[in-house]
């Protein structure tokens, strides 16, 4: 049976699209250090380090071993875990497996990614098939336009209904001082009139490019309590990849992964009714059409109701589901560390730690991680030790 | 004097050299390229245990983790399911420059076949094509044909 397991601490970089001062390990330090800082333990504390980016933004392979200085793990066991953009939160959840099978009690995972380092588009499409997709496919952003413009045509849904998920993040990052886009507040009309990338996706519904880092430390039951004075029990973790093609995506039947990945889930932290008993989510929205989409899928509200239920403020600071109180991808997207932010801004509101954008009383917190041939990872945190 | 100096200028290093790859086509996707020169129609592969047709041909079905071996023979034709007018620049990686836009990225289902073929339409006008519409696989001439997924220079809507 696997042990209880919490986050005990956090710590990220104040995001930006250009750190030229730093490297990729001192980038990466700057992320332990904090969350060290935040737990008050030392390097020596940490029984094993799981790291992961998404080696050919950088064109630089090995992490786990060039980063040695930056991570901490000079003489320690250490695993490099790469998923593409589920890489956060991958690491994460072999965090969490480590600590689990009883073999480790305090474990240190790190995500980052010095996006400035590469042109990203060009780096994330040489994720795709070399023989058949590659010549065609252009990146991240057309492959979520065409599911927009699906989802578009089956429910009606319009740019306005994204762009308001598009206002939302940036609201929410005037409270976030990590935030790549904190204190850059943007209306519907910005939206609108932005320059349109690939229909109906424009220059605002689209996460930015950010050189950052985050680390999170795991610690058992028996060692959390004595760490943290709250700490944020993992009560269940779910996996779902899809397809080797991208042409074998249906994109009519919603985020399936997504889809799969919550129920079970949900499921294991014994969770019901999600809107009323989960507190706040940190998803990964990589673009705005997500947060109408998206949230259907995890069972947030049913199919083609995404619109209305962000229109009736549901998903604002205050609203019955705060949905990323730290502005979220479209905020931030260090790509290796954009889903492990995610898990660890859920453990912040968990521990009471978010200042400005801390929700309320959070009994339960949601975490997602998104990646390539729409795969899907979800973290469920907790105040209160799983059963 | 110490080594400091507030107005030290951040510097970068740049790589911009080609590195080659060679990848293997396999059985079937080899196949799909020779049929493509001698006879220009798609060919897939069908699963015996779902039954779905599947293009590009490939030796495994995923959900099923089962062999195929059933060649299919495709037509030209097919239909747009998705597209997106791409309008941002980017590298390359297989040319190393600038991809030309705006282009249209498809998702385009071939007739006979159950999943959906990525490609591009030679049409940028976004209110000029429609998801449901008709395409036509465009080929190169069979001489200048190289086995590759440049062999199909496009897909043009049919009106």
């Amino acid at each position: 049976m696997a042990r209880r397991v919490a986050i005990v601490g956090t710590g990220q970089t104040y995001h930006k699209s250009h750190r030229l001062d730093v490297n990729g390990r001192e980038l990466i330090n700057e992320a332990v250090t904090r969350a060290l800082a935040d737990c008050e333990l030392s390097i020596a504390d940490i029984d094993a380090i799981i790291i992961g980016n998404m080696d050919h933004f950088e064109s630089i392979n090995y992490v786990d071993t060039w980063s040695v200085e930056g991570s901490g793990g000079y003489m320690k066991p250490i695993m490099k875990v790469t998923t593409g953009g589920t890489t956060g939160s991958s690491v994460a959840i072999a965090g969490y497996y480590h600590v689990a099978s009883g073999l480790f009690d305090k474990v240190l995972a790190i995500g980052w990614e010095k996006n400035s380092e590469s042109d990203t588009t060009a780096a994330i499409v040489t994720c795709s098939d070399p023989i058949w997709d590659r010549f065609s496919y252009s990146g991240a952003i057309p492959s979520l336009a065409t599911e927009a413009s699906a989802y578009m045509e089956q429910y009606g849904a319009t740019q306005e209904d994204a762009a308001r998920v598009a206002v939302r993040e940036r609201t929410h990052a005037l409270n976030n001082p990590y935030a790549q886009m904190y204190n850059r507040p943007i209306t519907i009309k910005d939206v609108m009139e932005s320059p349109m990338l690939a229909y109906p996706i424009k220059l605002l519904d689209v996460c930015p490019r950010t050189d950052g880092a985050c680390a999170v430390v795991f610690a058992a039951e028996g060692v959390a309590e004595k760490i943290a004075v709250r700490p944020a029990w993992v009560k269940s973790c779910s996996v779902r990849h899809t397809t080797t093609w991208f042409g074998d995506v249906d994109y009519n039947t919603g985020m399936l992964s997504l889809k799969r990945a919550s129920k079970e889930a949900f499921e294991k932290a014994g969770i019901k009714d999600p809107v009323e008993e989960i507190d706040v989510a940190e998803l990964y929205l990589p673009y705005s059409y997500a947060g109408l989409k998206w949230i259907e899928a995890i069972g947030f509200c049913g199919p083609g109701e995404g619109p209305k239920f962000i229109w009736d403020g549901n998903t604002d600071m205050g609203g019955k589901l705060p949905i990323n109180p730290s502005g979220g991808v479209m905020c931030t997207n260090c790509i290796g560390a954009t889903a492990l932010l995610r898990v660890a801004e859920a453990a912040i509101q968990i521990m009471g730690k978010g200042e400005a954008r801390q929700v309320p009383d959070v009994t339960n917190a949601m975490a997602t991680g998104f990646g390539g041939c729409w795969w899907s990872d979800v973290v469920i945190l907790g105040k209160d030790k799983p059963n | 004097m110490g080594i400091d100096r507030k107005d030290t200028e951040l510097l970068t290093v740049t790589f911009d050299k080609g590195m080659p790859y060679e990848w293997s086509i396999g059985k079937y996707g080899s196949r799909f390229f020779q049929e493509i020169k001698e006879h220009k129609r798609f060919l897939g592969t069908r699963c015996p245990k779902c039954g779905r047709v599947l293009v590009p041909p490939r030796r495994i079905c995923g959900p099923c983790f089962q062999e195929l071996d059933e060649l299919v023979e495709l037509s030209d034709t097919g239909t747009i399911m998705a597209f997106s007018v791409v309008n941002y620049p980017f590298i390359d990686p297989a040319t190393g420059i600038q991809r030309p836009i705006p282009y249209t990225y498809g998702y385009i289902n071939i007739d006979g076949s159950d999943n959906i073929f990525s490609h591009i339409i030679n049409e940028t006008d976004a209110n000029k094509i429609k998801v449901g519409m008709k395409v036509r696989a465009v080929f190169k001439e069979s001489q200048e044909m190289e086995g590759n997924i440049q062999d199909i220079k496009h897909f043009e809507i049919i009106r």
